[in-house]
């Protein structure tokens, strides 16, 4: 038995109503556990003033810089006790998830088990970044949890200017639209980064992030310093039977409002089944016996509207591979960036391929640490120095792909035009 | 007489980093691994996938409170022995799926997650779980709490997460300070501070290193000064645009303000590629009171735009491709927000912000 529970007026109010609440997990701890009753004191008296209670500091295990969050409570006493003093220290642990966050029962158990012995018995799946993140321990307990957790298999994560912890989908696990391995590419690039994830020494943070298709279920593009998104060059694969199947469910008012008026550059065409085109770059499958939708490929940008909606029916081509894109964050400090092009396509399937990647994302990482300014994302260093000074740094080729759009103002030194022409034409016919 | 004992030498990390997540996978999902064909949804919260070879696979998905104690944990394991041969997997909104390689056992595992209080949903065209931060839980500069506003706004929008009655998926977020870890989102909810930093002159000189923090500002209004006789920081409050963004550096820059930190609801965001390119979300409300435990006046706006969207918006169409097409004015009257001047932005590359057009919809 803990101490006796402190009132809790405001937080016992989201105890209430149908959604799984996190504050009946906390007094269910807080049954056996000092700490969490304190905790709930702390979090009761923010709700109470509308204040944050924790400060940061410097926690680390042995042999690491990084990975761990210090908490130590602000909330004193005129003679600076820590009012909640079961609360006052209230480390959390990063760890890095498996690709895709698929777990054994076993092994949540027995995580569970191993932060009931050394912390508050509080876990959240998942951070932000992806991290699971043990919530709730003392300074002298972090180094045992630690160990446990890592005798599990188990790693921490990224904090602080360092590579962090990075998500992929569940992808070639379970989903038709899956273009890469994605689990076998998150892990070999960062597990080329351990150094770096450890032991922060980097301008500011940066993100790796891995979608099987462009329908970025991980965010990337927005979220990541450099997004690996899967995509394809051939043509969009089809299935008579399953096409046939959507129609004679949804019929040609949903195939046209659904399907082939939103394909963003009109690549989709609905046509007679008797005057089906054909050609290298056409994907056409009858719908009926009458009709049928014909892709011109070559167009298609491989956004995967027609394909969410038509899943099986229309699929991803069988060359596949991944984009890579550069620079996403939020806000601070210039504003939102998206990420964008570097490479617009590489494959993906062997493992000389992903060394390529890691190359790659060697080269950028190590362009970032040289050039970025404190507290800089790539994104802002981009911003900063411009696209082409950061593609030539890291030993890419411009790509019309790269641009939504060829500059719009006359402002450059373009002294270098013939040159650069020459180089490119001697450069196509060594290839 | 106790003896001191040398410590014993620390144990080295096994440096392992992300493991390998094939003694983790279900084994339909490791047999079937890159080779699957379509999936259906048999009815909200329920995936069913076929393989080339096949082999089918159900995923019942659930929501989570994401901050779990490890009894809740441990009874979502016991739901996965019994049900799912020892296996699940997290979304990246925090739900749960459990994958059966048996249809018969969907109803029943269905039935075991509701009757433990884990909404069953959260698939298509739901309102999925919001993602969120970690607020007065855990975070050093958190401007209000996550989990309590997700709670609150989940327990409103239970009956969205567990049907499918959207015209497309609903992804939100909520952050609790303007650094967004939230994420974009159709729908995301994010403390505004609207007064500059309240500074502790006493603290500065000891707590912050000061070039850092006049180097942190994107708007340069933060300069050493002498404060008192000590070395403090001033804001020139006319330049300073609240961000926040002095105060991790330097907490005795305190932008947190019980009264004036307000919240401010941002539509539009979009992170996938389908249809047009990825998209920001836009900011459509502000000045909304931080008001706990359950943000009444949040979830008052929040539930005004989801339900003019649901009712507006054609299939397929998520938040921001039915606002391009109905228009921004139109978005301001049928949602009954106020459109301000704090809606035009004035940040760098604003201009792209502006209508260049003589497009006006009347």
């Amino acid at each position: 038995m803990a101490k006796k529970m402190h009132s809790t007026p405001m937080l016992d109010q989201l105890e209430s109503g149908p959604w799984p609440s996190f504050v009946t997990g906390l007094k269910r701890l807080a049954k056996d556990n000092d700490m969490m009753v304190d905790l709930l004191g702390q979090l009761e008296t923010s709700y109470e003033t509308k204040k944050g209670y924790w400060k940061g500091g410097t926690i680390s295990v042995f042999g690491y810089g990084g990975g761990i969050i210090p908490r130590f409570t602000e909330l004193k006493d005129e003679a600076g006790k820590p009012k909640f003093p079961d609360a006052a220290e209230f480390h959390t642990l990063r760890v890095m998830p498996p690709p895709g966050m698929h777990y054994t029962t076993d092994i949540l158990r027995k995580m569970c088990d191993t932060w009931e012995r050394h912390g508050s018995g509080l876990i959240a799946f998942h951070g932000q970044s992806g991290d699971i993140m043990f919530q709730g321990a003392r300074s002298e307990k972090v180094q045992d949890a630690f160990d446990e957790i890592n005798q599990l298999g188990f790693d921490l994560g990224g904090a602080g200017p360092a590579v962090r912890t990075s998500m992929s989908c569940v992808g070639a696990a379970r989903c038709e639209q899956s273009c890469y391995d994605e689990a076998t590419a998150h892990r070999t690039v960062l597990n080329n980064f351990l150094d770096d994830i450890h032991r922060p020494s980097l301008p500011y943070k940066f993100k790796f992030k891995f979608s099987g298709c462009p329908n970025d279920c991980m965010n990337s593009i927005q979220r990541s310093d450099m997004a690996v998104i899967g995509t394809w060059r051939d043509n969009i694969r089809t299935d008579e039977k399953l096409a046939r199947a959507y129609f004679a469910k949804h019929g040609v008012t949903d195939l046209v409002n659904d399907v082939v008026s939103r394909c963003p550059t009109k690549a989709i065409q609905l046509v007679d089944a008797s005057k089906i085109p054909t050609g290298p770059t056409i994907s056409a499958v009858k719908v009926s016996d009458t009709q049928a939708i014909a892709i011109e490929n070559s167009d298609c940008v491989r956004c995967m509207h027609c394909i969410n909606v038509i899943t099986g029916g229309l699929a991803p081509g069988k060359d596949k591979g991944a984009t890579i894109l550069v620079g996403g964050k939020r806000t601070l400090k210039i504003g939102d960036l998206m990420g964008t092009v570097v490479v617009p396509f590489m494959k993906l399937e062997t493992d000389e391929d992903r060394e390529k990647l890691v190359d790659l994302g060697k080269r950028i990482v190590d362009f970032f640490a040289e050039n970025a300014l404190e507290h800089e994302r790539i994104g802002e260093t981009i911003e900063r120095i411009g696209l082409v000074n950061f593609v030539e740094g890291v030993g890419l080729e411009v790509d019309a792909n790269m641009v939504a759009t060829p500059r719009t103002n006359p402002y450059v030194r373009a002294d270098g035009w013939d040159d650069e022409v020459a180089r490119i034409k001697a450069k196509k016919q060594a290839a | 007489m106790a003896t001191a004992t040398a410590p014993a030498t620390p144990r080295r990390a096994i440096e392992s980093g992300v493991p390998d997540n094939k003694q983790y996978l279900h084994p339909t999902l490791k047999k079937n691994y890159g080779n699957w064909k379509y999936h259906d949804r048999p009815r909200p919260g329920v995936l069913h996938h076929v393989s080339h070879s096949g082999e089918e696979v159900w995923t019942v998905r659930a929501g989570t409170q994401r901050q779990m104690d490890v009894h809740t944990i441990r009874k979502l394991c016991d739901i996965g022995d019994k049900f799912a041969d020892g296996h699940v997997r997290f979304t990246i909104r925090s739900n749960i799926e459990y994958m059966v390689a048996d249809e018969k056992k969907v109803a029943p595992l269905i039935a075991e997650l509701t009757r433990n209080g884990f909404p069953v949903g959260g698939t298509g065209n739901s309102v999925t779980m919001i993602a969120h931060t970690q607020g007065w839980l855990h975070c050093d500069i958190p401007g209000t709490d996550a989990s309590g506003a997700v709670k609150a706004l989940m327990d409103d929008l239970h009956e969205e997460f567990i049907k499918e009655d959207m015209p497309n998926r609903v992804h939100m977020s909520t952050s609790c300070c303007e650094i967004n870890c939230g994420g974009q989102a159709d729908i995301a909810i994010i403390i505004q501070h609207t007064k500059p930093p309240k500074i502790n002159h006493d603290l500065v000189a000891n707590v912050c290193e000061r070039p850092a923090v006049v180097a942190r500002c994107p708007v340069a209004a933060i300069r050493p000064a002498m404060v008192n006789g000590k070395p403090s920081l001033e804001v020139d409050e006319k330049k300073c645009i609240c961000c926040g963004a002095c105060y991790p550096p330097c907490p005795p820059m305190q932008i947190n303000d019980p009264e004036h930190s307000k919240f401010a609801i941002w539509v539009g965001g979009k992170n996938s590629n389908a249809r047009g390119k990825p998209t920001f979300m836009k900011m459509v409300a502000s000045g909304i009171p931080n008001n706990p435990p359950r943000w009444p006046e949040v979830s008052e706006i929040v539930k005004k735009i989801l339900y003019t969207y649901k009712a507006d918006a054609r299939p397929w169409e998520r938040l921001s491709d039915w606002v391009e097409r109905i228009g921004w004015p139109r978005f301001f009257e049928k949602t009954g927000l106020p459109f301000t001047k704090y809606l035009i932005d004035d940040w760098r590359g604003a201009r792209s912000s502006l209508n260049a057009s003589a497009h006006i919809r009347f």
